[in-house]
């Protein structure tokens, strides 16, 4: 299978997300924000980081840069499309997934492992993930505070396309384990097709047992197949 | 302009620094060549009050590639691989603007690194704050903190370690070191040195603007109750173009295309170029109306010393432009030609067709003043004072009142806010004696640590210098690397006091022994004096950072807690020594008395076995005992795994206060397996280190027999209770 990585100007992740990538054994290609096309990708993904410096507001810019064009065509057509962090809240940006990313509530950057309930498997992103599962991946951001209305929020929940929870340890999902203020615990978001992934935590800091853990590896093993 | 006694001092020059100057000229400078000068010939680009004691520091081992005097320093880990890195002070400019003066300064460290040819692996940092009861504390420790991690997190570089610290001698004068260790093929390296005439000298990155002129010597300069005036001569930093800068340098140090590189930090495009033209010994010409300026009217004054971030000098192979720039346009930064080397050794500046400027490179900089400076010897206080002395308390109380104190508590709350994971090669975070940073792709690693200690410095300069350079090592070995060189970061007040200047140069002769002595050479460094306020100096503070290798990278050792059961034992000869401990100053308000002395044949002994016994899997846990003591090492140990210990009542030592809160050094603290226990004896006792077993692990309880028991959940409230409260 093929994938795309798309590097904007301030990315930071789009290594971290390649070796990922590579490890699953997808044929990965880097692309530049300043592209008009995109290689012929089963999944594309937008990664991490800073782009364009979070200037204006995270993710507004390179929403409208010419390959995101491309990245929403392809989404209609029903390519795989995951962003993580500044992914997630690109793909907010170019109106792929619905809501908003706000501020953490302390006002502060968040980097830190959290415990994540996998609330649906049945998708072509987690389907190597039990019903329920308890993971742990890492956090990193300033804006993660997932917001949206309440027809929506309803929406989301109704229609199971709440992919991932924050909760404890025990897989409470709490107030207390809710590291930024997110509506309902809000973690990452499918849209209504399920092609598209949007998850503040970073899947790609977990497929190491000497660093971490291999908890985000089964998100790109489910990809491949 | 005429130039006056008040332009003169205005610009922190001396008089008779502005006769020598008027001498080397042979006439008198203009006001763009004074600014120059002044720039140039400031405390902080000239270490003129350092540089003799400097020298005497060892520069070398088998490893050490480059030492002291590039923009950072170098040394060999094997194979085609080299670690490049470097600390350095932004002191003054975060007192005044603590969240620009933090961020630029991790951004200047940064581009130290990749100017070499490194991509930056790991950020590291030591910061010091006045008293947690000054009411500009918490203001200044929120800023610099989201400072030093809003500048790294975007630029996406781990910030992996570092220490805070508090204490009121920082009042009116915070500091702020950040270091940046990057990695390089040993093949491509780049050097400042210019070489060949008439090669096209090249500005890329951000325009310049009015920020920051006169940097350098408001960095030379102490503080006042004006200092605040001061905010216009702090840089603001762009941590995004920092990221598009570092990517365009190492997509063109792929090829040949550089002959040097120099990054424009503390005096900007002036420092740069002189000190490429220096090292290359030749000449430089540069046409001031081609820099890309922020604003409008900008004079050669304001361009030559605008200290504006992110911005580079290139030195080009003849050919090379059109391919540079093409990657200079792709990351949407400036590249421009501003001019060109030249073989009649001056720094030729024109301007609208007319030279501005015309000054001998030499001038600039090696006939720069040095300073042989007065100091006085601080001898060692022998007012010794036992714990008896002091009122009666109970050991737990004691033991809770340092655990919970802002300097001990669990500084999470910090680390937090700095992304440690970016790069995905992060093996063991901060909170452990060292962090860990493998090299991408390979199963080799290296351990990076910042260390200070500041009280002992005053104690005794010289025992505190050698203390610093130790438990740096230890810390590098706690996690079982070998160590192999630091830079320093030497904080100090004013050198014209021979009292302070005594500090300095007596924590240089203990740097010097300790690093001799462990074959731990200084690669890289800054000096950063005149830190104080109307006269008031801050203690001295040398900030040691350690780099160490791991060969081969395994499971790493751990430094909490692993195995209910398992033994646990201190290494190393504890002698009761309290003064200057955290229980004399954080329990009794008492700072009098010599701190503990380093002794260096035991360090490196207990060093090298405890490495060993790592290597061969006999430690299941290790944490070095230092600041705190033996039992706040054990906390530590507790603290970060759901285990606790049952600590048997020692009988070597009568006084318990004496055997678990005593500063010793060279010591660690150990957990092994029992049935391992005759083993590790035997390598011990061969190599004449003593060790006691101080009791075992168990669930639930830190607990001291009779003495203290607490849960370890209690215990992790109170380390961790102070900043929420704060």
């Amino acid at each position: 299978m093929n994938s795309s990585v798309i590097v904007f100007p301030g990315s930071n992740c789009d290594r971290d997300i390649a070796v990922a990538l590579e490890k699953s054994k997808f044929k990965n290609k880097m692309v530049w924000h300043k592209e008009n096309e995109l290689p012929k990708s089963d999944l594309i993904v937008i990664p991490g980081g800073f782009s364009y410096g979070d200037y204006l507001r995270s993710g507004a810019i390179a929403a409208k840069s010419n390959i995101l064009k491309e990245v929403v065509k392809a989404s209609k057509k029903g390519c795989l499309i995951l962003g993580v962090c500044n992914g997630f809240q690109i793909l907010i940006e170019t109106g792929l997934l619905k809501g908003a990313l706000l501020r953490n509530q302390n006002l502060r950057f968040l980097s830190k492992d959290v415990y994540l309930k996998v609330l649906n498997n049945e998708n072509k992103f987690c389907n190597k993930y039990k019903s329920n599962e308890l993971i742990k991946l890492n956090i990193a951001h300033n804006e993660g505070n997932y917001f949206t209305d309440q027809k929506h929020l309803e929406s989301l929940e109704e229609k199971n396309l709440i992919a991932f929870k924050y909760c404890d340890k025990k897989g409470d999902i709490l107030n207390d384990s809710n590291p930024n203020g997110s509506l309902n615990n809000i973690a990452g978001i499918f849209n209504e097709e399920k092609n598209i992934l949007g998850m503040m935590p970073h899947p790609e800091r977990m497929i190491e047992d000497i660093l971490t853990n291999q908890d985000g590896m089964k998100l790109f093993n489910s990809l491949f197949n | 302009m005429k130039i006056t006694k008040e332009i003169i001092n205005k610009h922190g020059l001396k008089n008779d620094e502005f006769k020598k100057i008027k001498e080397l000229l042979n006439r008198e400078p203009n006001f763009l060549e004074l600014g120059i000068f002044s720039a140039m010939w400031n405390e902080h680009c000239s270490y003129k009050s350092s540089k003799i004691h400097l020298k005497t520091l060892p520069v070398k081992n088998k490893n050490v590639i480059q030492g002291p005097g590039e923009n950072a320093g170098v040394i060999d880990i094997g194979g085609n691989d080299a670690i490049i890195f470097k600390i350095e002070s932004h002191n003054h400019p975060s007192f005044i603007e603590p969240y620009q003066g933090a961020a630029t300064g991790v951004g200047g460290i940064l581009r130290d690194v990749f100017t070499m040819g490194a991509r930056p692996i790991a950020l590291l940092n030591s910061i010091h704050f006045g008293d947690v009861k000054n009411k500009k504390t918490k203001t200044l420790l929120n800023g610099v903190v989201s400072g030093i991690g809003g500048y790294g997190n975007c630029v996406g570089i781990p910030t992996v370690a570092g220490e805070t610290k508090f204490h009121k001698t920082y009042n009116e004068n915070i500091l702020v070191n950040a270091m940046a260790v990057g990695h390089a093929k040993k093949d491509k390296i780049f050097y400042s040195k210019a070489k060949g005439i008439n090669k096209s000298v090249v500005y890329v990155g951000s325009k310049t603007g009015r920020d920051g002129i006169h940097g350098a010597s408001m960095a030379s300069a102490e503080f006042d109750e004006n200092s605040e005036e001061k905010k216009p001569t702090v840089q603001v930093g762009d941590p995004f173009t920092e990221k598009l800068l570092m990517e365009a340098c190492l997509e063109l140090m792929k090829d040949n295309s550089i002959i040097s590189i120099q990054d424009m930090g503390a005096a900007g495009l002036t420092s740069s170029s002189v000190e490429m033209a220096f090292k290359g010994d030749l000449g430089l010409e540069l046409n001031l109306d081609k820099v890309p300026c922020r604003e409008e009217n900008m004079t050669p004054y304001e361009m030559m010393l605008s200290e504006s971030q992110e911005r580079m000098l290139i030195i080009l192979e003849d050919g090379k432009e059109d391919k540079a720039k093409k990657i200079f346009d792709k990351w949407d930064l400036d590249f421009v030609v501003i001019g060109k080397t030249t073989d009649t050794k001056n720094l030729i500046l024109k301007f609208h067709n007319e030279v501005v400027a015309n000054l001998p490179i030499a001038a600039l900089s090696s006939n720069a003043p040095q300073y042989e400076r007065k100091w006085k010897e601080k001898k060692l206080p022998i007012k010794n004072i036992k714990i008896k002395d002091f009122k009666k308390i109970k050991f737990d109380s004691a033991f809770f009142k340092v655990i919970s104190s802002p300097n001990f508590s669990n500084k999470k709350w910090i680390t937090e806010q700095y992304d440690q994971m970016v790069m995905c090669d992060t093996v063991q975070k901060s909170g452990a004696d060292s962090s860990i940073i493998r090299i991408h792709g390979k199963k080799k690693a290296i351990a990076v640590a910042v260390d200070s200690s500041a009280i002992y410095c005053k104690s005794h300069p010289f025992s505190g210098g050698k203390q610093i350079v130790c438990e740096n090592w230890r810390n590098l070995i706690s996690v079982g690397a070998m160590p192999i060189a630091i830079t320093n970061c030497l904080n100090f007040g004013n050198p014209e006091d021979p009292k302070i200047m005594g500090e300095f140069a007596e924590c240089i002769k203990g740097i010097k022994s300790a690093c001799e002595f462990l074959n731990y050479p200084v690669v890289s460094g800054n000096v950063s004096f005149y830190n104080g306020t109307n006269n008031k100096n801050i203690y001295p503070t040398p900030v040691i950072g350690g780099v160490g290798l791991i060969n081969e990278l395994k499971d790493p050792v751990k430094n909490n807690f692993q195995k209910e059961g398992s033994l646990i034992l201190s290494i190393g000869k504890n002698f009761g020594h309290l003064t200057q401990s955290a229980l004399f100053l954080e329990v009794f308000n008492y700072d009098d008395g010599p701190p503990p002395e380093a002794n260096l044949l035991n360090e490196r002994n207990n060093g090298e076995n405890i490495l060993k016994l790592i290597e061969n899997n006999f430690i299941n846990s290790i944490h070095d005992i230092s600041s705190g003591g033996l039992i706040v090492t054990l906390a530590e140990m507790s603290i970060n795994s759901s285990l606790g210990v049952k600590i048997k009542k020692p009988k070597s030592l009568s006084n318990l206060f004496e055997f678990f809160f005593s500063e010793d050094q060279g010591r660690y603290c150990i957990e092994i397996d029992k049935e391992k226990y005759d083993n590790v004896k035997k390598i011990l006792q061969e190599n004449n280190i003593f060790h006691e077993i101080i009791g075992v692990v168990q669930r639930d309880n830190f607990e001291l027999e009779k003495e203290l028991k607490i849960s370890i959940n209690d215990l992790y409230k109170i380390n961790n209770e102070w900043y929420y409260n704060y």
